[in-house]
């Protein structure tokens, strides 16, 4: 039997800046290419979405972040995926993030991270090749 | 200790309460994997002690907002509670943006709260194919209750009532007059009503439509749907609409529970073995070479399908005797 999986994906607003615009592009873009995609809306702990991915079991998890806030919300939201055995979702990133920063974003385990400007196909070319593939 | 298989493993957590285990267990079932069968199979045996509530209305009548007021209050009166949230999937792209999670946040590190966002796959009727079978995830995992967001409903989407056993209707003020309100459909199916935004205007005179509706009801019937009125952003009224529910869960505990239970195992069971039979019907063709044959026939407009599908299943069951 032909099993119907679908990436399905969290897009998450962590920290406490309520630009929302990319995270809604994202979100949107991702859907028209066939994705289930879930919001948990504005200022999330990364308790909420760590917890959020969990009970909705996604594949993916994009981070929006226009705070500058990422070096401190980053960290916690790995090492709680850690904590939680969720080592299989991948994460990526968008939103105001200094160049500087990205080589240390990566290192957490953060798979990529896109700037202002990044075209959506960039990113849903991104997402369906980085995905995981999953039982 | 024995090894256990997968499903084994995912099936016990899932008893246990184990929220991972959960979450995996509802994707298996959405994903209709080849595991997702014996896991229901698993499992089924320790079903049927939630109270599973369907909630449904039109598109922006404040469901996602209500329940979120629902389950906090259920929250202080110590139950533990499964909701599982359908929106729409797009029939152009197979995508979907499920959103009602935003207004029960807040909820999501309650230890004795669940949610998982569901998207229809294009099942029609207001819900998904997997909906009635993440609810008996959530039962057996030991919630106390569960309770089902359909997709924003019209009129006609009332599959909800073959997974619900009280189901709420919600209306708010200015969405219709009484006219929507005897339309037949979503209106018939409910147990409570909730006129909500009930702070708006023409709040009280939506409450009269559908109690002006419910008089003419010809049928003498054992339970009256009652009509309230909640403001889900502040979430009053919503003690008494759990008063409400309490009532029609000891209502049908006392009335027609088997009644209803037999009812449902049947429409289970008739579908089980409708998409069984068919499937096996299906392949069997296929592997004969028949359907393929038969579509091209039809194609051509030699002959049309009905007239086929007879010929095709006459001929069967002659050879099954």
């Amino acid at each position: 039997m032909q099993s119907k999986r679908k990436i399905r994906v969290l897009i998450a607003k962590p920290g406490l800046d309520s630009h929302d615009r990319g995270a809604k592009v994202v979100a949107r873009a991702l859907r028209d290419a066939g994705m289930e995609v879930i919001y948990t809306g504005l200022r999330q702990t990364p308790e909420q979405i760590v917890e959020t991915a969990l009970q909705e079991d996604v594949d993916v998890i994009g981070l929006s972040i226009l705070s500058g806030a990422h070096k401190a919300l980053f960290p916690r939201i790995m090492e709680l995926l850690k904590e939680k055995g969720l080592t299989d979702v991948m994460v990526f990133a968008g939103g105001i993030i200094p160049d500087e920063d990205v080589p240390e974003m990566k290192k957490l385990g953060i798979k990529e991270i896109f700037g202002p400007g990044t075209p959506t196909e960039k990113i849903i070319q991104f997402v369906l090749e980085n995905a995981p593939k999953r039982a | 200790m024995q090894k256990l298989s997968k499903i084994e493993e995912i099936a016990q957590g899932v008893l246990a309460g184990d929220r991972r285990s959960i979450a995996r267990a509802i994707t298996i079932i959405e994903n209709d994997a080849p595991e997702a069968k014996r896991l229901i199979a698993k499992i089924y045996p320790h079903t049927g002690k939630a109270h599973i509530i369907g909630l449904t209305g039109p598109g922006g009548s404040g469901k996602s907002t209500l329940i979120e007021k629902i389950v906090r209050e259920y929250r202080r009166r110590d139950k533990t509670v499964g909701v599982v949230a359908v929106d729409p999937t797009s029939p152009f792209t197979g995508g979907a943006f499920l959103g009602d999670r935003i207004r029960m946040q807040e909820l999501s590190t309650d230890e004795g709260v669940f949610i998982r966002s569901m998207a229809t796959r294009n099942y029609p009727g207001g819900i998904a194919k997997a909906t009635r079978d993440a609810v008996k995830i959530l039962d057996a995992a030991g919630k106390d209750i569960v309770i089902v967001e359909t997709v924003g409903a019209g009129q006609s989407e009332v599959e909800i009532i073959k997974v619900a056993e009280t189901i709420v209707v919600i209306h708010a003020p200015g969405l219709g007059d009484d006219i929507q309100a005897i339309k037949a459909g979503l209106m018939e199916i409910a147990d409570i009503f909730v006129v909500n935004k009930a702070d708006r205007e023409n709040a009280e005179k939506a409450v009269t439509d559908i109690q002006a509706m419910l008089q003419l009801n010809t049928k003498e019937k054992a339970w009256k749907p009652p009509v309230l009125k909640t403001i889900a952003l502040t979430g009053e009224g919503v003690p008494q609409l759990i008063e409400k529910l309490e009532q029609h869960r000891t209502f049908l505990k006392k009335e027609k529970a088997e009644e209803r239970s037999l009812l449902r195992a049947e429409t289970e069971l008739v579908e089980a073995i409708k998409e069984k039979a068919v499937n096996s019907i299906i392949e069997e063709l296929k592997r004969e070479g028949k359907f393929e044959e038969a579509l091209q026939k039809i194609a051509a407009r030699k002959i049309d399908p009905n007239s086929v599908a007879e010929e095709l299943l006459h001929s069967k069951f002659k050879k099954a005797k």
